[in-house]
C-alpha cells in the first residue's frame, strides 16, 4: 500500500535521508525509530508530499507522489510534528474547515465531524480557541484532523510526544483500534511505545534504514538477549568449580561475576549467538543439587538494540 | 487544474480569521480614520470646493504603503512560523490554490474596508452633485492597486517566517512601485539605461496607472497592468512556496 524506494533528500550540502526503502501493507503499524536528526521526520514529510525527494519514489495506494500528489494526499491522514493547527480557530471550526477541504459537505460533513469528535473525546473543548488548549488537547485536535476522513494511510510524527501517561494510553488504544483497517506509520522516541502498538519497527540512523523487523525480532538482536542470571546459595569455596561447570555447558560463551560472597553467588551467563541456554543451566543446577535462589532469562531490550545500532 | 471549491474553502477560512482576531477591526478603524484625516486636512477637501473624491483617493497609495504590508506580512510567514504550512500543504490542495485563496481573502477584506468609506461618498453627494462614475472608477482603481500591493506582499511573505522582515521588504518594494514613475527613480536610470528601459520602468508605476483610473477613464491598459502585476507576483509566490516549503 505504501511503497518507498531509494528515497533521498538533500538540503544543500547536508543529506538528511541517504537511502530509505521499505514497503508497508494494510494492517501493519510501523514504528519509525531513530535518534534525533536521523531523518525520520524528513522521510515522513516526503511520504506526505510536503517535501519533494531529491531522488527516489513514493507510491501510496498505487499513486505516485510526484505525478499524482492530490490522489496521494486524499488517502493520507497526517499529524505533523508538534500537531500544528490554526491557533485562532476553535476545534469545531478547524475540523469543519478540514472536512470541507477533504470534500465533505452538508450532512455527511456533520456526521464525519461528530464521529471524529466522539472518537477523540473533544466534546469539552469544542468552542475554545485552539491557542488556549493544553498540549494534550492540541495533540488530540491534530489527531482528529488526521483521522477525520478515515484515511487508508495514517502518518503520525511523534503522536504521543508531551502527553501524560493517561493520554498516551488513550492515543495508543486509538491507534490499536484503527490498526486493522489501515496502514499506520508513526515515529517515536519512546521505545515502549513500539512494543505497545507497533507490529513492525524500522530503525533509521544517519538517513539509512539500519534495522527492520518485528519488535520481538529486533529485541532478539540485543547483546544480552537470552542471557541467564543465576543466583546460588553456595559456599564461596565452591565458586571456582561452579563457574567451571557453568562455562563448560554447551553454547555458554561468557560468564560474568555479578557477586561472589558467602552463600550468595550471582553470575550472568551470556550465550553463544543469543540462543536459549536456560534449560541447560537449569538441568545442571538440578543434577548438581545446587540451591538455586534465582534463575532468570533476560529478554533483549529495544533500548539496547537501539543504542547498539545507532551509536 | 484549479479547483475553485478548494480556493473557496480556504478563502472563507482566511476571511473569517481576519474577523476572529483583532486584525480586521484594527485595520478597518485605522484605515477609515487615516483616510478621513488625509482627505480633510492634507487634501483640503472643503477648501477645494469641488464635488469629487480626488482628495480622498490621492492619498490611498501612501496609506496602502504601510497598511497593506501589515496585512500581507502574515499571509505565509505566520503559516511557516506556526508550522501550519505543513498541515495546509499536505491537505489535498495545490500550492497555487492556497496562494489564490489567501490572496483573494485579503483582497476582499481590503475591499470591505474600502466600501466602509461610503460615508465619504454620501457626504460628497450631499454637498454637491459629483460625477458618480468617476467616483466608481476611483474605488475600482484603489481596489486594484490594493490588490497589487497585496500580491507583492504575498510573495514577500512566502519567502520568510519572520513577519517583521516581510513587512519591511514589502513596504520597500511597494515604495519602488509607487515611485518608479517619479524623477527620483527615473533619473537614476535615465543617465545610462536605454530609453526603452526607462519607459518600461516608468510604466511600472502604480501612481500613473492609478491616477489614470481615478480620473474616471477605465482604460483596458490600466486594468491589464494591475491584473498582470497581481498574476505575476502570485505566480512568483507559488514558485517560492513550491521550492521552499519547509523553513
Amino acid at each position: 500500500m505504501v511503497e518507498i524506494e531509494n528515497l533521498k533528500k538533500r538540503f544543500g550540502p547536508f543529506t538528511a535521508v541517504q537511502d530509505v526503502s521499505f514497503e508497508v501493507k494494510k494492517g501493519e503499524v510501523l514504528g519509525f525509530l531513530g535518534p534525533n536528526g536521523a531523518g525520520k521526520s524528513t522521510t515522513m514529510k516526503m511520504i506526505t508530499g510536503f517535501l519533494t525527494p531529491t531522488a527516489g519514489r513514493v507510491n501510496v495506494a498505487g499513486f505516485d507522489i510526484e505525478t499524482e500528489p492530490q490522489e496521494v494526499k486524499r488517502r493520507i491522514g497526517y499529524l505533523p510534528e508538534g500537531a500544528p493547527a490554526y491557533p485562532d480557530m476553535t476545534p469545531l471550526e478547524f475540523l469543519d474547515f478540514i472536512a470541507q477541504i477533504r470534500g465533505y459537505q452538508g450532512k455527511e460533513k456533520q456526521q464525519r465531524i461528530d464521529k471524529t469528535i466522539e472518537q477523540i473525546n473533544l466534546q469539552s473543548v469544542l468552542n475554545q480557541s485552539i491557542e488556549t488548549l493544553s498540549k494534550g488537547f492540541k495533540r488530540r485536535v491534530g489527531l482528529a484532523q488526521a483521522i477525520l476522513h478515515d484515511p487508508e494511510v495514517l502518518i503520525m510524527d511523534e503522536p504521543t510526544d508531551g502527553l501524560d501517561p493517561n493520554q498516551k494510553h488513550e492515543v495508543r488504544s486509538l491507534i490499536q483500534s484503527m490498526a486493522a483497517e489501515k496502514v499506520i506509520i508513526l515515529s517515536t522516541h519512546i521505545l515502549e511505545e513500539v512494543d505497545a502498538v507497533c507490529s513492525r519497527a524500522i530503525i533509521i540512523a544517519n538517513g539509512r534504514v539500519v534495522a527492520d523487523g518485528t519488535p520481538e525480532n529486533l529485541e532478539a538482536r540485543a547483546p544480552l538477549h537470552n542471557a541467564v542470571t543465576l543466583t546460588l546459595n553456595a559456599e564461596q569455596s565452591q565458586a571456582a568449580s561452579i563457574r567451571q561447570q557453568l562455562l563448560s555447558l554447551k553454547d555458554v560463551k561468557k560468564l560474568e561475576k555479578l557477586e561472589e560472597s558467602d552463600n550468595n553467588l550471582r553470575y550472568r551467563l551470556v550465550p553463544e549467538r543469543r540462543c536459549s541456554i536456560i534449560s541447560e543451566v537449569s538441568k545442571l543446577s538440578h543434577a548438581q543439587n545446587w540451591s538455586v535462589a534465582e534463575l532468570h532469562v533476560a529478554k533483549g531490550r529495544l533500548d539496547d538494540v537501539f543504542r547498539q545500532i545507532t551509536t | 487544474m484549479l479547483d475553485t471549491y478548494n480556493i473557496g474553502v480556504l478563502f472563507k477560512r482566511e476571511l473569517n480569521s481576519y474577523f476572529a482576531t483583532p486584525i480586521a477591526y484594527v485595520f478597518i478603524v485605522i484605515f477609515l480614520f487615516l483616510s478621513g484625516i488625509f482627505t480633510f486636512y492634507l487634501g483640503n477637501f472643503f477648501a477645494n470646493g469641488q464635488a469629487d473624491l480626488r482628495a480622498f483617493f490621492t492619498y490611498h497609495p501612501w496609506l496602502y504603503l504601510f497598511l497593506i504590508p501589515a496585512l500581507s506580512m502574515r499571509l505565509w510567514a505566520e503559516e511557516r512560523k506556526t508550522g501550519t504550512i505543513e498541515l495546509l500543504l499536505t491537505l489535498p490542495i495545490s500550492v497555487i490554490e492556497a496562494v489564490l485563496g489567501k490572496f483573494l481573502a485579503a483582497w476582499v477584506f481590503t475591499g470591505i474596508a474600502l466600501l466602509l468609506t461610503f460615508p465619504m461618498w454620501i457626504t460628497v453627494n450631499y454637498l454637491g452633485s459629483p460625477d458618480n462614475s468617476v467616483i466608481f472608477s476611483g474605488y475600482l482603481g484603489s481596489w486594484l492597486m490594493a490588490g497589487g500591493f497585496l500580491a507583492i506582499g504575498s510573495c514577500v511573505s512566502a519567502m520568510t517566517k519572520n513577519q517583521v522582515v516581510a513587512f519591511v521588504i514589502t513596504a520597500v518594494v511597494s515604495l519602488l512601485f509607487i515611485l518608479s514613475g517619479l524623477p527620483m527613480v527615473l533619473d537614476f536610470f535615465s543617465g545610462w539605461a536605454p530609453q526603452l528601459l526607462v519607459n518600461a520602468i516608468s510604466s511600472f508605476s502604480f501612481l500613473s496607472h492609478f491616477n489614470a483610473i481615478t480620473k474616471g477613464v477605465i482604460d483596458l491598459r490600466d486594468l491589464v497592468y494591475f491584473l498582470s502585476l497581481i498574476a505575476f507576483w502570485l505566480f512568483a509566490a507559488t514558485l517560492i512556496i513550491e521550492t521552499k516549503k519547509a523553513d
